[in-house]
């Protein structure tokens, strides 16, 4: 089942000889619950993108116009390769954009 | 005439070996000089001490290059030579007692970086009540934290196993860190003739290795955190590394012998060849255990001693050879390991030994000398008397006031 190296294969020690190489982590295996930002609901704010503890929140030069005609330059997605789950996007929202969904649903 | 003339027309000494009168933990300090460690941190506590102030003297006199690090305590000591065998110096430290108990976490640390320190550390019972006296508690608390782990019994094995250390830890098939322990003030402090071999020869034995080390300009992560996938194997091959060394130190020892002319190995034994009891013991227990075979030889038992050079990787093939062939065997522990099924760790070590080589005898566990309390020669030929009539195994606490 594994593709992991066997212990042979590993560096002494356990030492890291790849600078960077903490993005082959792929950390959004680990989540229960994904964040859904609701496009529509949200006023391009930032606060998820300044409060993420991971950073995943992306800022895209992406134009969006609402389904009440208002037209944004940008929009927020989730990086869901590295996202954890950890809902705290969800929690700050003021204005309750972002929906945690459960990922066995 | 100057004395600078006096000296010039002195007769030149010739290159070899030089006997001085040494203690054990000045035995430790000359003999890390002679390595040319290039890094010592080291915090003072009793017996210790001497170490830090001989190898203090070194460094100030320009005896020898070394940086040295002044630190607030042994988990900073350890920590700082880490710091150094990181960066690739061939690194030193010493303590006793309390002090390596504080530096428990961090034993862990330098195992598990795999790095190629050597320690020494002059061992001393454990507080509370405070004892500065000699057992084996403090080592013995050691033995599970992944070092290497040499036991001498007089100032020149001292002297000798520190250098076989350094070889030992710098094998490309080992990388673990080595401690050589002794018994504190019965080596540490008591003044033996010690031979002093030429600094050259030292150094052609044990020339400076390579291991992984960071640099700036290969950049790597040491000690990052390893995940439930990872972890395992990494430590599995610690494991390994650990369990294997034991080959690597019998050829030290080897080399060593043939170089130096002393002859070491992880195991010895004494009049071991038709014995039918034997007592196994581990540093300064030694020298009483032999002295009590000659005794017991003399009453017409047929007594041998077994003795511990090795303690961590344990030298179960050498002393499963050693006992398997006898009536009925002691060892002696200098150390308590409370709550446990026989109090003696080294007894359980032997035990398991044999255990897993399917072999039950009748094996007397002693504990002796906590504390430094005394022990006389005689108390252990009387454990050679009562190995004749043992016929299950049991524990003896030795002299302890009912």
């Amino acid at each position: 089942m594994s593709t992991l190296p066997s212990w042979r294969e590993l560096a002494i020690g356990g030492i890291v000889l790849e600078p960077g190489s903490t993005v082959n982590v792929h950390t959004g295996t680990w989540r229960t619950k994904k964040p859904v930002i609701n496009q529509d609901a949200c006023t391009r704010c930032r606060i998820c993108w300044a409060y993420c503890p991971e950073g995943i929140i992306q800022e895209l030069n992406k134009p969006y116009v609402t389904k009440k005609g208002h037209k944004y330059s940008i929009t927020y997605e989730v990086n869901y390769e590295y996202c954890k789950g950890c809902g705290i996007c969800a929690n700050e929202c003021p204005v309750k954009a972002i929906d945690m969904v459960s990922e066995y649903e | 005439m100057s004395s600078t003339a006096i000296l010039r027309s002195a007769p030149q000494k010739e290159v070899g070996p030089t006997r001085v009168a040494l203690t054990g933990n000045y035995a430790a300090a000359y003999a890390a000089k002679m390595a040319d460690i290039d890094l010592v941190a080291i915090y003072p506590i009793t017996p210790q001490t001497t170490i830090a102030e001989k190898l203090s003297e070194f460094v100030a006199n320009g005896e020898l290059s070394a940086e040295l690090i002044h630190v607030e305590s042994e988990h900073s000591a350890l920590s700082a030579t880490i710091g150094g065998a990181a960066v690739g110096a061939r690194a030193f430290t010493a303590t006793s007692s309390q002090g390596l108990e504080l530096m428990h976490e961090i034993l862990h640390i330098a195992a598990g970086l795999r790095l190629p320190i050597v320690m020494a550390v002059p061992s001393r019972a454990l507080s509370a009540p405070i004892s500065i006296h000699n057992d084996n508690m403090d080592i013995m608390n050691a033995r599970e934290t992944g070092w290497i782990m040499l036991n001498a019994s007089n100032a020149q094995e001292v002297f000798d196993m520190i250098i076989q250390a350094f070889k030992i830890a710098e094998d490309q098939r080992v990388l673990l860190p080595v401690m050589v322990t002794y018994d504190g003030f019965v080596v540490s402090h008591t003044v033996e003739g010690v031979e002093l071999p030429d600094k050259d020869d030292v150094l052609s034995f044990i020339p400076k290795g390579k291991w992984h080390t960071l640099d700036p300009a290969k950049p790597t992560s040491m000690g990052p955190i390893a995940g439930p996938d990872w972890y395992y194997e990494i430590k599995f091959s610690q494991y390994k590394a650990m369990r294997d060394s034991i080959k690597v130190i019998g050829e030290v020892m080897d080399s060593f012998g043939k170089r130096f002319g002393r002859e070491y190995s992880p195991v010895m034994g004494y009049m071991m060849g038709d014995a039918e009891y034997a007592i196994v013991s581990y540093g300064v227990t030694w020298g009483f255990v032999r002295a009590a075979v000659d005794r017991a030889r003399s009453m017409g038992i047929r007594a041998g001693a077994v003795r511990l050079n090795v303690i961590r990787p344990f030298p179960s093939e050498e002393v499963y050879s050693y006992l398997n062939g006898l009536k009925a065997f002691a060892v002696v522990d200098r150390a308590i390991y409370y709550g446990a099924p026989s109090p003696g760790p080294i007894y359980t070590d032997v035990v398991s030994t044999l255990f897993m080589r399917g072999i039950a005898k009748p094996a007397l566990n002693v504990i002796h000398g906590i504390g430094q309390r005394t022990m006389y020669i005689n108390d252990f030929l009387n454990i050679y008397k009562d190995l004749t009539k043992l016929d299950e195994s049991k524990v003896v606490f030795m002299g302890v006031r009912e």
